[in-house]
């Protein structure tokens, strides 16, 4: 549970208010419904429902609890993009004490589908950097829902450099479907931009973490995420390519969408497995969307544990242990070499 | 990323026993095979580039007989047991088969005009060259090799991009493929990126885009996103020319453009102005 340092304010054990219902939470909304209907009669008429209340709330939660050890990966994806999900400026604004926000990569622009800024977090001063989606249609379409320009990787690249410089860790939160695929996007070189961003964090003289709080979509995600520790949010998804655009090429058509979550293994229990994160942070009961103070604690917590780790440790040793990291991963066969799968 | 890309037709590469005359794509004249393949597979008439597999792009660009492949034994599993239409494994098998590779890439040492060197060349006659496990990793050790005996390097991109079928490992091949080119920049050596059509998706977004020069063919298609998404996404018309050879050149991310029969003289010039 939130602790008191985020000082939770009276979160109610079931939060109706009007949540976006995801179509497998449609049972959910049902018994949650219910409940409602119980207490307003409860209320108006002074009847006692209580123990009634109860049963409900207990098939709720256990109804919840049971859907949420089960998610099918598709069933995550949707969880991922949730509209009332946390994002990169709600989490500032759940566990940053300050946060300076810095604009635009001094080349072109700046772009709002990647936020950077000198933040303290947990007691450590950082350069903070993620993409954010937006909240409002307004802020959706000045952030382009999440996919950035080349300008976007290229202020986030200053401003770590910026971090390396004055001796401050870097802490990346990946959420997005990927870099945007426009005329001015390539004009600009987009891949050039996230190209360079993977060479210069490989190298990068100060500690990194990188965590995928919602979407890890492709380049556009990995173009901020060569970090000393990844970890993904337990409800996160991270892959090569959106399970619409795999189900488009493979399927040739975007109905097997679910089939094609399920085989790019994009969950962080499978990538934990297969060693491509080091963490899965693990979120609330239902989601980060129901109880966005414990996620953004869980989170906080993660990121300063982390954190302490590494300044513990020597930045030659560091920067070893990086390079290896990305350095052994990929499974191959190797004949002569024994049957070699270098992984994690 | 990894948007499909036409893998190459029998008119479209050499190696396939397709008979004796093949078409021009671009003008449309009726070529007699073997003269194209003795012109590079470069259409006399119009100069039309041909996509080039691997083993013939080495030929190519190598002295004759200096060419030594390296790391040939790694070849590709089915890591994340990947099953669309057909199994990845079974993919795996039929592409081998009909490429007579393990995988994308043909990686090794060799000498342009004298220079010796370290080159990887990436396959389009498999999987349309789509980057894995293997061909990250291959290409990882041809960098370190590079770094370790100070040679220059030349890595020939042609590739749809990221290989679906091995997901969150093929998008990290390129940050590790980035990180090692890190490593032979630090080491002060040369890394020359050959740009061929079509490089695309994750592998334009990785080690392509990280050459202390980069070189393309005439013509080549070379963006992130492939132009069906783009026109997906922002459905207006794409200008003349977009994500072509000449126009990256324009817009300032590609240091020549060269024909392929002068592509072993200005990777040599190169060598003379930076190798070590
Ligand atoms: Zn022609």
């Amino acid at each position: 549970m939130a602790t008191a340092t985020l000082e939770p304010k009276d979160v109610p054990e079931t939060r109706p208010a009007l949540r976006h219902t995801l179509g497998f939470e449609q049972p959910l909304a049902k018994l949650e419904a219910q409940v409602q209907e119980l207490e307003a009669l409860q209320s108006n008429k002074r009847l006692d429902y209580t123990a009634e209340i109860r049963q409900l709330r207990n098939n709720y939660t256990s109804l919840l609890k049971k859907t949420y050890e089960n998610l099918t990966p598709w069933e995550t994806v949707q969880v991922a993009r949730h509209p009332q999900r946390p994002q990169f400026r709600d989490y500032i604004d759940l566990f940053c004490r300050e946060f300076r926000e810095i604009h635009g990569d001094r080349r072109f622009a700046d772009d709002k589908a990647i936020v950077a800024g000198l933040a303290r977090l947990g007691g450590h001063k950082v350069m903070l950097i993620g993409h954010h989606k937006g909240r409002d249609t307004k802020e959706k379409i000045a952030c382009n829902f999440g996919c950035a320009h080349p300008e976007g990787y290229r202020k986030a690249l200053r401003c770590m450099k910026l971090a390396e410089k004055f001796g401050l860790p870097v802490v990346t939160l990946v959420d997005t479907a990927g870099a945007y695929p426009g005329i001015g996007s390539e004009e600009r070189g987009v891949a050039e931009a996230i190209a360079v961003n993977m060479m210069e964090m490989s190298r990068l003289r100060t500690p990194i973490v990188s965590v995928v709080t919602g979407e890890g979509g492709s380049g556009g995600a990995i173009g901020i995420a060569v970090a000393d520790k990844v970890a993904m949010m337990e409800h996160a998804w991270y892959s090569v390519i959106s399970p619409e655009g795999c189900s488009g090429i493979l399927w040739k058509g975007s109905e097997n969408a679910p089939d094609a979550a399920a085989a790019l293994k994009l969950t962080s229990r499978d990538l934990k497995q297969i060693g491509i994160i080091d963490t899965a942070i693990p979120e609330p009961l239902g989601g980060a969307h129901r109880d966005p103070h414990t996620a953004a604690h869980s989170l906080e917590q993660y990121i300063s544990k982390t954190l302490r780790d590494l300044k513990r440790c020597k930045i030659e040793n560091l920067l070893e242990r990086r390079y290896e990291k990305f350095r052994n991963l990929g499974i191959y066969l190797e004949k002569g070499a024994r049957a070699s799968a270098r992984a994690g | 990323m990894a948007e499909s890309i036409t893998p190459p037709t029998t008119s479209k590469t050499e190696g396939v026993p397709a008979g004796l005359w093949m078409r021009c794509p671009d003008c449309g004249d009726m070529l007699f095979k073997k003269v194209v393949d003795e012109n590079l597979l470069v259409c006399p008439a119009c100069q039309y580039h041909f996509r080039v597999g691997a083993r013939a792009r080495m030929n190519q660009l190598c002295d004759e007989g200096t060419f030594e492949e390296l790391f040939s034994d790694i070849e590709p599993v089915d890591p994340l047991e990947f099953v669309d239409k057909k199994a990845y494994a079974d993919r795996i098998k039929s592409e081998q088969f009909k490429s007579k590779e393990k995988d994308a890439l043909l990686s090794g040492r060799g000498f342009i005009k004298g220079r010796p060197l370290v080159l990887a060349v990436m396959d389009p006659n498999f999987m349309m060259g789509s980057m894995g496990s293997v061909v990250g990793e291959k290409l990882t050790r041809s960098i370190e090799l590079a770094a370790e005996e100070l040679l220059p390097l030349v890595i020939v991109s042609c590739s749809g991009g990221a290989r679906m079928q091995e997901s969150t490992l093929s998008l990290m091949q390129m940050a590790k493929t980035s990180a090692a080119l890190g490593r032979l920049d630090d080491a002060g050596c040369l890394f020359i990126s050959l740009l061929t059509d079509p490089t695309t998706g994750g592998v334009t977004a990785s080690f392509s885009m990280l050459g202390d020069f980069i070189i393309a063919e005439p013509k080549a298609l070379i963006g992130f996103a492939g132009p069906r998404t783009i026109w997906n996404t922002i459905k207006q018309e794409l200008p003349e020319g977009f994500q072509r050879s000449e126009f990256l050149r324009d817009k300032g991310f590609v240091d020549f453009i060269v024909h392929r029969k002068d592509l072993r003289s200005e990777i040599a010039r190169l060598i003379d102005y930076c190798g070590k």
